[in-house]
């Protein structure tokens, strides 16, 4: 539903780690990306050539004739911070529900057991949420969540701050108590590419401050927590995000979600969505 | 001295290695090879290590061991004092060694239609039925055990080969192949997630999380 309004969006369809050749698909359409460490180009099956851009570490295309500006994190640019790319993730489910998920801190004791959450400590305290107009964004403050193991560098457990924000129907940035350097963020990101409505890649991507963790380790701690939502994300039903407020069931914890559904609505971000009762 | 392993917090193969040491109580320096999205197992250094490329290493004082079989094999020679997941005897040892060998056809199906199926690393065509053509036979196999109410590969007590072959039929939802029809598989499994010091990966969830469904 509605991939001519996801057209003008652009997505991420390869990571540019290695220089490669890779055949993929975006909403529907298989590509040809070729990355050879300094320049990307991406081909339709009928050889069109279409745009691409390099930001974030990945190469991102769009296949619309008005592609609309991609987001940008102030974050990646800024000196000492390492960039983690770790690697795409396939998942069979609706391009959205990877972006919710992101954004859903009451799963945490139960699903990233002793790093992200642990039981008792499952309640999420109030926290804010609001559609900001100027940028027409969603932004979750003032989070915050008892955390084992939050990061790679974090010592032991504590008291972690959060703010969320979908800058892009189909990705979303993570702003994080950095345990190293309390003034700062950490940032973790998902970028997800649409292969079809029930299907997508996720591309988590992070800039952090870490002296001592190697790339691997950063990667895999984010890869390990990434999957442990994958068999999650596989099994919802319907693979559809639904939209209709009468599907939903609001919680506080689930602020984020009713306002990213909402705000998908408005926007008619409804490739990967169900809009109504089924 | 603690042995050194290479691994990835996402391999089947490793995660065999991890799974023994725990359940034995060995420890194991684990050190994280970016095998993915950064090939590093295909690095000058790391190659020098492991001709083939391939994950888990382990190195131990001299010694370098490659693979899961070679590793396990080594772990419970040296680290089970029980002597309960190598047996001696010449038929459980020759049938161990036979599912040992089941477990690498299970690597080359159902972990190929996994890694396949979450990185998009091309599987052999067919993998995916030939995974589950595998899940049949040790169906098969664990029905016929239950019989003279054997709950083990071989023997009354987990072996190697239990482990070998636990990781990748566990890790089969992950790529689609789901253990619905597999009744006596499903009962080994739980078996294995209920031994004392077991070790969760991504995709195999500990015990509690079953109780609550
Ligand atoms: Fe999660």
């Amino acid at each position: 539903m509605s991939r001519e309004h996801a057209l003008d969006d652009w997505y991420p369809v390869a990571d540019t780690v290695l220089p490669q050749i890779r055949a993929t698909r975006l909403l529907d359409t298989d590509l040809s990306v070729a990355w050879d460490g300094e320049t990307a180009s991406v081909t339709g099956p009928d050889g069109t050539a279409y745009p691409a851009e390099i930001r974030f570490d990945h190469v991102w295309t769009c296949l619309g004739p008005a592609p609309r500006p991609l987001f940008g994190i102030e974050e990646a640019d800024q000196p000492g911070r390492r960039r983690v790319p770790c690697g795409g993730v396939r998942v069979r489910c609706s391009p959205l529900r990877a972006v919710e998920n992101f954004l859903d801190i009451a799963h945490f004791p139960y699903v990233h057991t002793g790093i992200l959450g642990a039981e008792p400590h499952t309640e999420v305290f109030p926290y804010e949420v609001k559609i900001r107009e100027e940028v027409d964004e969603v932004w979750a403050t003032k989070v915050s969540f008892y955390q084992p193991q939050a990061a790679k560098s974090a010592g032991g457990a504590t008291d972690i701050r959060y703010e969320y924000r979908v800058p892009h129907p189909m990705a979303a940035v993570l702003y994080k108590t950095c345990p190293p350097r309390p003034s700062e963020w950490d940032v973790i990101a998902i970028f997800v590419q649409p292969v079809s409505e029930t299907v997508c890649i996720a591309w988590p991507w992070m800039a952090l401050f870490d002296d001592t963790s190697s790339q691997a380790e950063l990667v895999q701690f984010q890869q390990e927590i990434f999957l442990q939502d994958r068999s999650i994300l596989e099994n919802q039903i319907p693979a559809g995000l639904p939209l209709d407020p009468r599907m939903e069931i609001p919680t506080r914890a689930d602020l984020t979600s009713v306002a990213y559904r909402r705000w998908l609505k408005r926007r008619g971000a409804l490739y990967g969505a169900l809009t109504e009762a089924e | 001295m603690t042995p050194t392993l290479y691994t990835h917090v996402l391999d089947a193969e490793c995660y065999k290695v991890r799974l023994l040491a725990a359940l034995l109580g060995l420890p194991l320096d684990c050190v994280a090879v970016d095998s993915y999205p950064g090939e590093e197992t295909r690095s000058e250094a790391f190659l020098a290590l492991a001709p083939a490329g391939t994950l888990p290493v382990l190195e131990a004082g001299g010694l370098v061991l490659c693979g899961a079989p070679a590793i396990l094999t080594w772990l419970a020679a040296t680290g089970d004092v029980t002597e309960g997941w190598m047996p001696q005897d010449p038929a459980p040892r020759a049938q161990m060694q036979m599912w040992l060998g089941f477990s690498q056809r299970l690597s080359a199906t159902a972990g190929a239609a996994r890694l396949e199926a979450m990185f998009d690393m091309p599987a052999p065509e067919g993998a995916l039925a030939a995974a589950e053509a595998c899940l049949r036979e040790l169906e098969l196999h664990l029905a016929i055990r239950a019989v003279d109410d054997g709950a083990w590969l071989v023997g009354d007590h987990p072996c190697i080969a239990d482990i070998a072959c636990f990781a990748d039929v566990a890790l089969c939802p992950d790529a689609g192949l789901l253990h619905d029809e597999f009744p006596f598989l499903r009962h080994w499994l739980y078996r294995l997630r209920a031994l004392p010091g077991f070790l969760p990966m991504p995709g195999i969830h500990p015990l509690h999380e079953l109780r609550a469904g």
